[in-house]
């Protein structure tokens, strides 16, 4: 990691590349259904053609500006561009109900290009002992995990617990229907053979989000976001401000995305998810989670684009992909005749290196293509008219499902969820919890399958769930991330009773 | 006023629409090949690998789309509607288009997927880590025949390549093992490195892709692997075993036989390029050429192994 590998990233063509990279991602990343391994893949065939570190670099941009790019769709529309922007949704829609979308989008782009750099700078400095923490991770924590995840069922629909558990129980039980991963049992299909593929977490997504949103914008006369301050001016002071005074939450919201990035089988959904959970845990009294309050963003933008960095290292330290587009991205350096793996680092060091600073100096230029695209985002969604917002947004939705798995089917199962979605708003159920358990069931009952099957073969069942040290940390998390908010308020009824 | 704003968000719509159908377009003169399962994979690197050489060989772009759901059936299950003329092209891979269909109804048959050449596999390897205590495949069968059940083997998917190589080999060398699926050969790679398992069945792939970090103590080959001169085969030890997972690619069935003649001609072609077989060779994988003539008979043979295995661990009825 020598000076020299700085200098090869800041060649013109590496720099035009990341540029371009950037845009593009963030383009690709702020339509629903196009995610960030979407984007990458797409793009992958330009990249042939490139010197390998230029490739990665290309596809790291592409891919770090489609994760904040998933942000406008989720503030703007209630709908996340990508599955990591989900918990984005939860404060970044109301904070633009409230007039404020410009605000919420300039913070997204603040804490996202923040989180990038805490991953990019950990890939940088932390690889190699960082990979260790990947391989650690065994089964049973990932089954730890999705649990601890699980838990924000409580946080989310505080007030009407059953109802959030009852989501989170339909959602689980649709992420089983179709082809089991781990065990190809083919469950729940009824005999049809569009079920065989099982529900796509994205297009459903898609339909429980942002068609409710779309029926409600048909149904109202009113404009779909209220306007409060100057559209042609972007509050940038102000959003640098408000993010850069959640100092603690940005930095453990970082760590956060770093870490859960490092796992492979978690990904970016995962860690903003964790992310929010902490930031509304350790919330100040005065802060409404949930009603537009800017550390809910801050907490998942920052988390989410760390998790690029993060997801690098097993990645290039271990040849295992972290995420979904690391994957990909390691299929493109195979392609080129780059030989991945542990060897990658010894033997390809320069390229490794030169890939590493064009990731920052693409996540640093995010700052200023996030905040231009991020103002023309805003400005179109409240000026276009309703009479064209709606159908374009509408015909997004259908191509960016049909898209996932060239299938229409997901399509049709995307409307039906989506006319699904609204009939429940009205009775006060929130699609998160669904959204939530069709994400993490399958992590959770793989872990558990892999974890029971292990342990069972060792005679030492309880050990295996119970006794390994990282398994009890995430445990204790859990309950205390479970019992406390509830320990707290009975503290203060009785303090209010007598 | 009003249609200058609904002239310039009609462009902007365009803009985006064409940024969306990017992802699952096919032009005019190009190949669309579709990947029955999602980015990333090695039915994915393999078939980039083949995109490079096809456009540089027969002057048209390969456009790989993927269509995954239900372990690549909702692919296999559309392919015959789609149309024949040789401008679309599937992936295809082994044993899974036997035995999904001999699980259940899946939407489409073995006999139905008209395969016209198999171009590659990736060979069955035990894989422990560089510090295990075994260091030959015996040292596995000792400490497996001395703790039966106790020697865990991770591997990717059940009723799969990997699955289906345990289970054979178990019956062969009179063990018991004890297999966990896991979500593909990375996850499964994780897991042997992090110590959960004791070894994993995976493939050469995974050897040349760890390097010094792991140790196979057999691959199922009829030879050596050009990468790894030192690691003997199963036959070389005494156990018949060649075969890994296959990957092929076919043509909707409404596909005339010359259009079929063409295409196992040029993936043949492909395939016979020295640089192409470096690339595949490096990345682990073992080249094969079963075009079209010899289709019929390697997939009965294939069949009727896959079956007879599947059916003795009752993984199908």
């Amino acid at each position: 990691m020598d000076f020299g590998n700085f200098l090869a990233a800041l060649t013109p063509l590496n720099l035009a590349v990341a540029m371009f990279g950037v845009v593009a991602g963030t383009l690709i990343g702020s339509i629903p259904g196009l995610t960030a391994t979407m984007a990458v893949a797409v793009l992958v065939p330009i990249s042939f053609s490139m010197a390998p570190e230029t490739a990665l670099i290309l596809l790291g941009a592409i891919y770090t500006g489609a994760i904040y790019g998933g942000a406008y769709a989720a503030i703007l529309l209630n709908t996340p561009g990508t599955p990591s922007a989900i918990a984005t949704t939860f404060d970044g829609y109301p904070l633009a109900k409230r007039g404020k979308g410009d605000l919420a989008v300039a913070i997204a782009c603040f804490s996202s290009v923040f989180g990038g750099l805490v991953g990019a700078f950990a890939l940088l400095f932390l690889a190699p002992p960082l990979a260790s923490v990947a391989l650690a991770f065994g089964p049973v924590e990932y089954f730890w995990l999705s649990i601890f995840g699980l838990s924000l069922i409580a946080s989310l629909s505080e007030g009407n617990l059953m109802m959030g558990l009852a989501g989170g129980a339909l959602g689980m039980i649709m992420s089983t229907v179709g082809v089991a991963e781990i065990s190809a049992d083919i469950r729940l299909t009824f005999g049809s053979h569009t079920m065989i593929s099982g529900f796509e977490v994205v297009g459903a997504m898609i339909g429980l989000y942002c068609i409710p949103v779309l029926i409600d914008m048909c149904s109202t006369g009113e404009k779909h976001l209220k306007i409060t301050g100057d559209v042609a001016k972007m509050p940038i002071l102000s959003a640098a401000r408000i993010t850069f005074n959640s100092k603690f939450n940005l930095i453990r919201s970082s760590i956060i995305g770093t870490l859960v990035g490092i796992l492979p089988g978690a990904g970016g959904s995962v860690a903003g998810l964790v992310a929010y959970t902490e930031a509304k845990r350790t919330a100040k009294p005065h802060q409404r989670f949930g009603e537009g309050e800017p550390d809910g963003i801050i907490a998942t933008e920052s988390a989410n684009n760390a998790t690029v960095g993060g997801g690098f290292i097993p990645t290039l330290v271990l040849g295992i992909p972290g995420t979904p587009p690391d994957a990909v991205i390691l299929g493109a350096l195979m392609v080129q005749g780059v030989r991945t793996g542990p060897e990658l680092f010894q033997s390809n060091g320069s390229i490794v290196y030169t890939f590493i600073y064009g990731l920052l100096i693409a996540t640093v230029l995010m700052l200023p293509i996030g905040l231009i695209i991020g103002r023309y985002a805003y400005k179109s969604i409240v000026t276009i008219p309703k009479a064209v917002l709606v159908p374009t947004v509408g015909f997004m939705t259908i191509i960016g499902t049909y898209a996932i798995r060239n299938s229409i089917s997901d399509v049709v199962v995307m409307l039906c969820l989506g006319v699904f979605g609204w009939l429940i708003s009205k009775y006060g159920f929130s699609a998160s919890p669904i959204v939530l358990g069709l994400i993490l069931g399958p992590i959770a009952e793989q872990g558990f399958v892999q974890a029971w099957t292990i342990g069972a073969a060792v005679n030492n069942l309880p050990g295996m769930f119970f006794g390994r040290p990282l398994s009890q940390a995430i445990i204790a998390f859990t309950l205390i991330s479970l019992i406390l908010p509830w320990y707290l308020s009975r503290k203060k009824q009785i303090k209010v009773d007598t | 006023m009003l249609i200058k704003k609904i002239a310039k968000h009609t462009a902007m719509l365009t803009m985006a629409a064409a940024v969306s159908m990017s992802a699952s377009s096919t032009y005019a003169d190009s190949v669309n090949y579709i990947i029955p399962f999602g980015p990333g994979g090695e039915s994915d690197i393999s078939a980039r690998i083949q995109q490079s050489f096809y456009k540089e060989k027969f002057g048209d772009d390969l456009v790989i789309s993927y269509k995954p759901g239900g372990g690549g059936a909702a692919g296999w299950a559309s392919l015959n509607g789609l149309n024949g003329d040789g401008q679309t092209i599937m992936g295809v891979n082994l044993p899974h288009i036997v035995i999904k269909p001999a699980q259940k109804d899946v939407g489409f048959t073995t006999d139905g997927i008209h395969t016209f050449y198999m171009f590659h596999y990736t060979p069955d390897a035990i894989v422990v880590v560089a510090d295990s205590p075994y260091q030959t495949l015996q040292d596995l069968i000792d400490d497996a025949k001395s703790k039966p059940g106790g020697v865990v083997m991770s591997g990717s998917g059940k009723a799969s390549a990997n699955n289906l190589a345990q289970i054979k080999f178990d019956k062969m060398a009179d063990i018991n093992t004890t297999y966990v699926s896991f979500k593909g050969t990375g996850a499964s790679t994780a897991a042997l490195l992090g110590e959960q398992v004791t070894a994993q069945w995976g493939y050469t792939s995974v050897g040349a892709k760890q390097g010094k970090a792991v140790r196979m103590l057999a691959v199922a080959m009829e030879a050596r692997h050009p990468l790894f001169p030192d690691v003997p085969t199963f036959k070389e030890l005494g156990y018949d075993m060649v075969g890994g997972a296959y990957r092929g690619i076919a043509l909707p069935s409404s596909a005339s036989a010359e259009t079929v003649t063409t295409w196992s001609n040029r993936i043949g072609e492909i395939n016979a390029d020295p640089a192409f077989r470096k690339k595949m060779i490096n990345g682990g994988f073992a080249l094969l050429d079963i075009d079209a003539s010899q289709m019929a008979e390697f997939m009965k043979e294939r069949t009727t192994e896959y079956l007879m295995d599947a059916r003795a661990a009752g993984l199908i009825k």
